[in-house]
């Protein structure tokens, strides 16, 4: 379908493709099999200008958007979701500091996630805090020009692997919701560590590790926006991010439908190519509305999302839930069609299909998800003076 | 320092088909490509600019749209291009094809080095670079695996040939023609894309290089393909098998049986 992109928006996707097939697909299984980061990978999407997408151009960056962004990822993500989950994270740990950051740390930190010299994280899930947000440990507690930091991250991804980190630490536990702030946290920093990598059932080439403070003194100059405001950071990063997370999604099904319909075509049962069957092609067909169908919602909610509207939480919380069940479909439905080939690691469907289990749970699990939306149609209701009886 | 890399529109090796009647290849329909070896010519180019600043220009001879893959090379992130194309230089073989190249490196001026893909997937010949060399009488190396700066004059060169590895010095000004251990060709970065868009690429003819038409072209060449033919299948094969002294047998017997003289 034409979603009537720009001449630039369709040079991304280019771009992103032609990584994708021609860097990504040889290596997925391995990097898959031996749990290995894509340094390699990173290297070419850095030099490639990718990183900087949704970056404005002051800081380095080519200026465009979410939907510049979800492009991008949508590729990569057809070839390869463990992968495209390591390049979408450093931008989630960019928008703290480009929504919210002074200027000193938009000059010092996004010119380099931008051109990919450095990889950025977002640490905010810990053992006892994740759908809770409340349940945070981590505090930060100022002691003249410094904060100190104390506590542990949980699950981040690229964790060990990025050098720039956007941490949510509470500043002031009697303050409630406003007792939490965000801080940029440089590997090497005193008192930061990290704890073991993560082994994982599926985005096995994304590194997943604990990021373990312990007095970990940082300037001041590091909190991102004020002192309290760590919430809200949170949140209004989800807004731009989670569309991406959609976009993953998207790249997966499609990824998945191209392999189903392609062996589908070729092989034979009964004399005849199985997609000649109406039962291979019921499924195909669904296959191909979930993915058309979260492809359209993440470029018009990403578009829309680019003008700043206010009911961002409800339309990217319907971005991440739509296409993170497609592509869960889609992956479980292409290892079907392809039967035992399928399930066999010699084939990339299994994979996709360990993969894409992780989109209904990480940045916020779909259940979350619903949640918001659902809480979000009450406020917008509630508003309401008319009756639709 | 100032780096020009030559390359060439071919027809993608991938779907190559052969006309069975004119025996020449069906370029109908097909994709064209930059010769493959040409993209590590390209590629050798970049690393010198990413290492020592070099500027890189591109320059292909071929009908207008050879533009597409001059713009390829941008993409990629080479800094200028030039189109050689004129109706004078259809029918070029490889030493009027050097003539018309080493023109327009002559034109562009200041060159310290010119790099060339060993050979064109499509002709196979392997001239167009030497020739050059002669008629630039720059030094040269061909078959180039990798390169190093030793002082402002001279690089060492490292040439993979079937009987080994050779270690040269040359000085600059300088020709090379390398191989794929150059290093795999990058992807392009979207802001080279998108300069390439937009770039205008200017194109020399045969009056804009000071060439004399009848030098260049079909005239210009001193060879001229009479016949193109595919080679007969070689049908009559045997392999031999077994020990090797059972192999000495049956390749004795064998001469024998075909009279070979002297056995």
């Amino acid at each position: 379908m034409d979603y009537f992109l720009t001449e630039e928006q369709v040079m991304i996707q280019e771009l992103a493709g032609q990584i994708a097939r021609e860097k990504i697909r040889p290596v997925r299984a391995q990097l898959d099999e031996q749990e290995e980061f894509p340094w390699e990978i990173m290297k070419i999407c850095a030099q490639a200008d990718l990183f900087g997408l949704y970056i404005p151009e002051e800081y380095g960056g080519l200026g465009g958007g979410i939907l510049e962004n979800c492009l991008a990822i949508e590729k990569i993500a057809e070839a390869c979701i463990g992968i495209a989950t390591s390049f979408a994270a450093s931008g989630l740990g960019a928008y703290p500091i480009l929504l919210f950051g002074s200027e000193a740390l938009k000059r010092a930190y996004l010119p380099d996630i931008a051109s990919g010299k450095r990889l950025a994280a977002f640490g905010l899930t810990e053992s006892g805090a994740g759908s809770d947000v409340s349940g945070i440990q981590t505090t930060a507690v100022r002691d003249g020009d410094h904060f100190i930091l104390n506590g542990a991250k949980q699950w981040i991804t690229n964790g060990g692997e990025a050098e720039i980190y956007s941490v949510l630490a509470i500043t002031d536990r009697s303050k409630g919701p406003r007792g939490a702030s965000f801080f940029v946290v440089e590997k090497g920093d005193p008192g930061f560590s990290f704890g073991k990598k993560e082994k994982k059932l599926g985005i096995r080439a994304s590194a997943t590790r604990e990021l373990v403070f312990q007095d970990c003194r940082i300037p001041k100059e590091r909190l991102i926006g004020r002192e309290g405001t760590g919430f809200i950071v949170a949140m209004k990063t989800f807004d731009k991010s989670r569309p991406g997370i959609g976009a993953l999604g998207v790249g997966l099904s499609q990824g998945a439908l191209d392999i189903s319909v392609e062996y589908a075509r070729k092989r034979m049962q009964f004399g005849k190519p199985i997609i000649s069957f109406q039962a291979i092609q019921h499924k195909l067909a669904d296959m191909a509305i979930k993915t058309e169908a979260a492809r359209a919602l993440i470029y018009a909610a990403a578009r829309y999302m680019d003008t700043d509207p206010p009911d961002s939480s409800k339309v990217a919380a319907m971005c991440k839930v739509f296409a993170g069940d497609a592509a869960l479909f889609a992956a479980t439905e292409a290892v079907q069609i392809l039967g035992g080939y399928g399930y066999m690691q010699d084939y990339p469907v299994e994979k996709m299909m360990r993969d894409a289990k992780i989109l209904q749970i990480y940045e916020g699990t779909n259940e979350i998800q619903r949640n918001i939306i659902g809480q979000e149609l009450n406020k917008e209701y509630s508003r309401q003076k008319e009756s639709f009886f | 320092m100032h780096i020009v890399v030559c390359i060439k529109q071919v027809p993608d090796t991938k779907n190559v088909r052969i006309d069975p009647d004119t025996h020449t290849l069906v370029r109908q329909g097909v994709e064209s490509i930059i010769n493959p070896f040409d993209l590590f010519a390209v590629e050798a180019g970049l690393q010198l600019k990413d290492k020592l600043g070099a500027a890189v220009t591109a320059v292909t001879m071929g009908p207008p749209q050879a533009g597409d893959a001059l713009r390829d090379t941008l993409s990629l992130g080479v800094d200028d291009a030039v189109l050689l194309s004129d109706r004078a230089f259809a029918g070029s073989d490889t030493w009027a094809t050097a003539t018309t190249l080493s023109a327009a490196i002559r034109k562009i001026g200041d060159v310290d080095m010119v790099i060339c893909g060993k050979q064109a997937v499509d002709g196979d010949t392997a001239q167009v670079g030497p020739e050059m060399a002669a008629l630039l009488d720059f030094p040269y190396a061909t078959f180039v695996k990798s390169m190093e700066k030793l002082d402002e004059r001279h690089f060492k060169v490292t040439r993979q040939t079937d009987e080994g590895v050779e270690v040269w010095k040359l000085p600059l000004p300088m020709l090379i023609t390398v191989i794929k251990e150059m290093g795999e060709p990058r992807v392009p970065s979207l802001r080279h894309k998108m300069r390439a868009k937009k770039a205008e690429i200017p194109v020399w003819g045969a009056a804009d290089l000071g060439l004399d038409p009848n030098s260049v072209g079909l005239c210009g060449s001193f060879t001229q393909v009479v016949r193109v033919f595919s080679p007969p299948r070689r049908t009559n094969r045997i392999q031999l098998s077994g020990t090797v002294q059972e192999q000495a047998e049956q390749l004795y017997r064998h001469l024998k049986q075909v009279k070979v003289p002297g056995i």
